[in-house]
């Protein structure tokens, strides 16, 4: 038996096939993963990711522990409410967790102007959030900052186009307009939930962080209101026809953000901020990236899949000793496509079409750049 | 729960066997193996003609999660496909013992079959692995 969620019965009584995911027994599907899928790309979807770890972080050092500890610069957080998505890396320049850090607030400013009350949220991946929590407090020795894992609270996921008009209508009339409000990845403490317009499906929406103890009165309204419960299926052909990565998949402590599509997340300036791993980036960058991430769509019928192996047009009679080889990373079938897509590791070079080794048949595969369904951005910015 | 319908024969692969009243063997994948499997997107049906040995993979059903061989219970020479599930897999999943049904053969011993799960041996096999 694996490690339940406050809405683990509520899982059950609906019916949903439950599977052991990096420890936990969460929803794959409630039914059918392709109608999952197709309601938060039409309408709206709800997921249970309260396996993720939700990390507070306060203290008169909490800042410049963060600024340490992750890749991305949290110097951009200077108004509460606001998120940052970043990596933390080992000293090789390795992934150890993408995250999103909130600015909550900083109580303390007021009264003395320094700025020893600030307060951050950190959430990272529910696979991930022991080895993450162990490595922040051992970061955190010597500093003023304390780290308060919230197992008091559930995470839901509520994505699609309808997905924010759908949770107004559960709040009150006033914390509606407050919700409603909120610009992209932005957050805010709304009566007993913490909403942030964020998420991992490429739709708009929220990731709401509230009381274990009301999840499921949550859930079920929303569900009253047509908002369909999605499993983990949909969850992964979502964020793959968004180009989102895994991780543990598409990025992990063994490959840098350089070659898994998350430069973006790395701030080198201001060059003072020594954040972990930036010894070992710099010196990739100074001797080149040999390795990258890449999308591919499968033209043919047939399903690429993790661990298949890729092998680059051009790769010519030195296919076979290694050179052009690569390997996917993650794959799968996109409901909105209706084809195969994939994101796989290959040598920087590699361009225009590879071959995929799908269950013994040498498969061609174009290469795109993700993500791979163009999702409208409705709404205010 | 998954269903077994009385009537018909099963395989301990999770394949069932309906015998035609002109003596050709309809076969297809169990309710238990669809739910297993999850929304099918490509079943590849073999070519009309061919030969195949009990227990030779002579079907691919794939689904989001995985793709999987289906195995033939008894030997024969295919005699048809169903070729509709090349564009609607999903008839597996929402009917997998009677528009789903993948090929008819033609058995080189029509006793055969008899040696196969009854449906009461097969709901013991699935309730076993926890439907």
């Amino acid at each position: 038996m694996g490690r339940r969620t406050p809405l683990y019965e509520l899982h059950r009584s609906l019916g949903a096939r439950l599977i052991d995911f990096g420890g936990w027994d969460l929803p794959l599907t409630y039914g059918s993963q392709l109608d999952e899928h197709h309601a938060v790309r039409k309408a709206a979807g709800l997921f249970d990711v309260s396996h993720m770890g939700i990390f507070d972080v306060r203290g008169r050092d909490a800042r410049a522990l963060l600024e340490r500890l992750i890749a991305n610069d949290v110097g951009k957080l200077q108004a509460p409410g606001k998120a940052l998505y970043g990596c933390m890396l080992n000293e090789s320049g390795g992934v150890v967790d993408d995250l999103i850090v909130y600015y909550l607030d900083a109580p303390g400013e007021a009264h003395d102007g320094l700025r020893d009350g600030e307060r951050f949220r950190v959430v990272v991946n529910g696979a991930t959030r022991e080895t993450d929590l162990t490595w922040i407090r051992s970061q955190a020795r010597g500093l003023d900052a304390e780290i308060i894992e919230r197992v008091d609270l559930a995470l839901i996921a509520v994505q699609g186009p309808e997905a924010r008009a759908q949770v107004a209508r559960v709040l009150a009339p006033g914390e509606a307009a407050a919700s409603l409000a909120l610009g992209r990845y932005r957050a805010a403490q709304i009566g007993d939930l913490y909403i942030a317009r964020t998420g991992y499906t490429g739709e708009d929406g929220f990731e709401v962080m509230l009381p274990a103890a009301q999840a499921q009165d949550v859930w079920q309204r929303l569900n009253a209101l047509g908002v369909v419960s999605c499993g983990l299926g949909a969850r992964d052909t979502l964020r793959l026809e968004a180009g989102l990565n895994l991780y543990g998949h598409d990025m992990d402590a063994s490959t840098h953000p350089f070659e898994s599509r998350l430069g973006w997340t790395v701030a080198l300036e201001p060059r003072a901020r020594r954040f972990i791993g930036r010894e070992a980036l710099e010196a990739v960058l100074a001797r080149g990236i040999d390795r990258k991430l890449i999308g591919l769509e499968l033209d043919g019928r047939g399903v690429l899949r993790a661990g298949q192996r890729v092998i680059a047009a051009d790769a010519g009679p030195r296919a076979g000793s290694g050179h052009g080889q690569g390997i996917v990373t993650s794959g799968t079938f996109s409901p909105t496509l209706q084809r195969s897509i994939a994101l796989a590791r290959v040598p920087a070079a590699t361009a225009g079409t590879v071959r995929v080794d799908v269950r013994g048949k040498l498969l061609e595969a174009s290469v795109v750049e993700p993500p791979f369904v163009h999702l409208s951005t409705k709404g205010s910015p | 729960m998954s269903q077994v319908p009385s009537g018909l024969r099963y395989s301990k692969t999770h394949e069932w066997v309906r015998v035609m009243p002109d003596g050709l063997l309809e076969i297809g994948i169990t309710d238990h193996a669809q739910r297993a499997l999850g929304d099918l997107v490509f079943v590849e049906t073999p070519e009309p003609g061919r030969r195949v040995s009990a227990g030779e993979p002579y079907a691919v059903v794939e689904s989001v999660k995985a793709a999987s061989d289906v195995y033939c219970p008894v030997a024969g020479e295919i005699a048809a496909a169903n070729t509709e599930l090349a564009s609607a897999p999903e008839r597996i999943n929402q009917s997998p013992y009677e528009a789903g049904w993948i090929a008819r053969i033609r058995p080189d011993d029509a006793a055969a079959v008899a040696k196969l799960l009854t449906p009461e041996q097969y709901s013991k096999l699935i309730e076993a692995e926890g439907d």
